[in-house]
């Protein structure tokens, strides 16, 4: 599904003292089928952005269009249901919102009040079941039980079971260990090429949203403050460090050996391996092979 | 030589009898004055190891000494004073209605006169870089400010250890550096004993040593050059290795000889910046 904000302003408390702009005409297009990553800083708009996805919120001024439905102030699609069972969202530390007798009845829970027939429940947890890499003899076991990375399988695999069209990922890794990170974030990617899924990554880590997105949105204080390419934004270091930003680190280290060594070396999303055969060909001291 | 202000004696830990052991057989020694991490996967016992320091778990088998006392239920009461914990998450670790009455709480538990306490306050918050911030109230401030906060409240009541518990984990990238950056201060200047417990290998670059465990053993335990250069066999274990360790890795797989493990872009560059000029 298309997703498009039109001069989107949110304000939280309005007409009170507490009035809080929290987006401001945020205009942006994410094209269906596409890997997007949301940047910015705790307070930038990121979390309100996502409730606006499946319908939590709707826009104080401008519109959202998500597929075919529509949200505005003054109008919200009447099926509203329908669009937040094609739009799932897995929320931070989604574990927290654990809280049935066993695992299959916790991935049921999503699809059951969506009114899914019991016998396509079951064919679908099994399905979600191996998305997220969890083996069957779990179904019964309670989530407490299971390790704090197999619960976040758990939760996710809730999410999964709507069989939704886009998925919102708010901060999926926090608080795993490096190989846990890793693990769910390929698993995400795999889904995303699989699936056809339109899939929006809210982030913190600038390696992850280089590693798998698409296009990148940075918001700033609730605006749009750039949005392209990863190669496009990344290459931006100044405007990204004037709003506290880094850039990727093989971006610091390309600009660092400019300084030091006095060639450029351009950024065009190289991988590592390229990178150290493009080092090889401007040090001299090391002869072709 | 330097005397041994933590010291592991063949320690097991389980949580109960019929589950497995959490611990096996571990020990090491932390000196005075040292500054150490100790980073694993989730579930590799790194926290353990720290619950077990301060005493809120006792090991089934082996000994712990703290500067040369055994911990046990007596010693505990005594030995907490010296050992400052800070853990996670930045929003649990707060009691006080503004940053200074916070920092003053632990003091105010440990009896210490108003004046000292007044001392403190400032020299604490100045080494943390938060002294503006002394009549704020926390939950305005942001989660690396709150860790400051916290580790300043561990400080001023003088511990000969400061252990931080994966206090950088719920941070953003902001937040994580403030921290580190305050850690690497704290440790030239204040004359205490430093751990941190992390599963992020870019942190350590500044400790000088680290110790590795997994599955409850200790994996390995050396500087943090020596153990960046064993990537492979890191991320078997569930461990990542930094861009500049991997980017030597390739670099010398492409031919580019390098005379030591490069710790950070600087290093590195520095010895292609040999190389280029060479020729």
């Amino acid at each position: 599904m298309d997703i498009t904000f039109k001069n989107v302003t949110y304000i939280y408390q309005k007409n009170s003292p507490f009035e809080h702009k929290a987006l401001e005409d945020l205009s942006f297009h994410i094209p269906s089928g596409s890997f997007v990553a949301i940047i910015g800083h705790t307070g930038s708009g990121k979390s309100t952005l996502i409730q606006h996805l499946n319908g939590l919120t709707a826009p104080t001024e401008g519109e959202v269009q998500i597929g075919e439905f529509k949200l505005t102030n003054e109008e919200k699609p009447k099926n509203m249901k329908e669009l937040r069972s094609r739009v799932g969202v897995v929320f931070q530390y989604p574990e927290h919102q654990l809280f049935e007798e066993t695992v299959a009845r916790d991935i049921a829970f999503g699809p059951e009040n969506f009114g899914v027939a019991p016998e396509e429940i079951k064919k679908r947890t099994k399905e979600v079941l191996r998305q997220v890499r969890l083996s069957e003899e779990l179904l019964d076991r309670s989530p407490f039980e299971l390790s704090g990375g197999q619960k976040r399988r758990v939760a996710i695999a809730g999410v999964l079971a709507l069989k939704p069209e886009v998925l919102v990922l708010d901060e999926p890794t926090a608080g795993l260990d490096p190989r846990g990170q890793r693990e769910i974030m390929d698993m995400f990617y795999e889904l995303h090429q699989q699936e056809g899924l339109t899939t929006v990554l809210v982030t913190h880590s600038m390696e992850d949203a280089l590693k798998y997105a698409d296009r990148i949105l940075i918001l700033n204080k609730g605006k749009k403050y750039m949005e392209g390419a990863p190669e496009e934004v990344f290459t931006q270091r100044e405007a990204l460090q004037s709003v506290q930003l880094d850039v990727p680190e093989i971006v610091q280290f390309l600009s660092a050996f400019e300084e030091k060594i006095g060639v450029k070396m351009p950024f065009h999303n190289q991988t590592i391996e390229e990178l150290a055969l493009e080092i090889r060909k401007i040090i001299k001291g090391v002869e072709e092979t | 030589m330097r005397k041994a202000l933590i010291e592991f004696r063949n320690v097991s830990f389980r949580y109960s009898e019929d589950e497995p052991w959490v611990l096996k057989n571990m020990s090491f020694t932390i000196y005075e004055n040292e500054f150490v991490a100790i980073i694993g996967h989730n579930g590799s016992g790194k926290s353990t190891v720290a619950k077990l320091v301060n005493g809120l778990l006792f090991p089934q088998e082996g000994e712990i000494f703290i500067d040369g006392v055994p911990l046990n239920e007596e010693t505990i009461w005594d030995i907490r004073r010296d050992i400052g914990m800070v853990f996670q998450n930045p929003d649990n670790q707060f009691v006080g209605a503004t940053v200074q009455d916070d920092v003053a709480f632990g003091m105010e538990n440990r009896g210490f006169p108003r004046e000292e306490m007044v001392k403190r306050i400032g020299e604490t918050l100045a080494a943390v870089h938060m002294l503006d911030y002394r009549l704020t109230e926390p939950h305005r401030l942001s989660g690396g400010q709150k860790q400051r906060v916290a580790i300043a409240s561990v400080l001023a009541i003088s511990p000969k250890v400061l252990i931080l518990d994966e206090a950088t984990a719920m941070l953003d990238p902001k937040g994580r550096k403030e921290i580190m950056e305050t850690v690497a201060e704290l440790s030239e200047q204040q004359g205490l004993s430093l751990i941190t417990i992390t599963h992020d290998l870019s942190e350590v670059v500044k400790v000088e040593r680290v110790i590795v465990l997994n599955q409850g053993e200790i994996w390995a335990e050396a500087s943090p050059r020596e153990i960046f250069s064993k990537r492979d066999e890191l991320r078997e274990i569930g461990l990542d290795v930094p861009f500049v360790a991997i980017l030597a890795e390739e670099l010398k797989r492409a031919g580019i000889k390098l005379s030591k493990e490069p710790l950070n872009h600087e290093e590195l560059l520095e010895e292609l910046w040999i190389l280029h000029s060479r020729t």
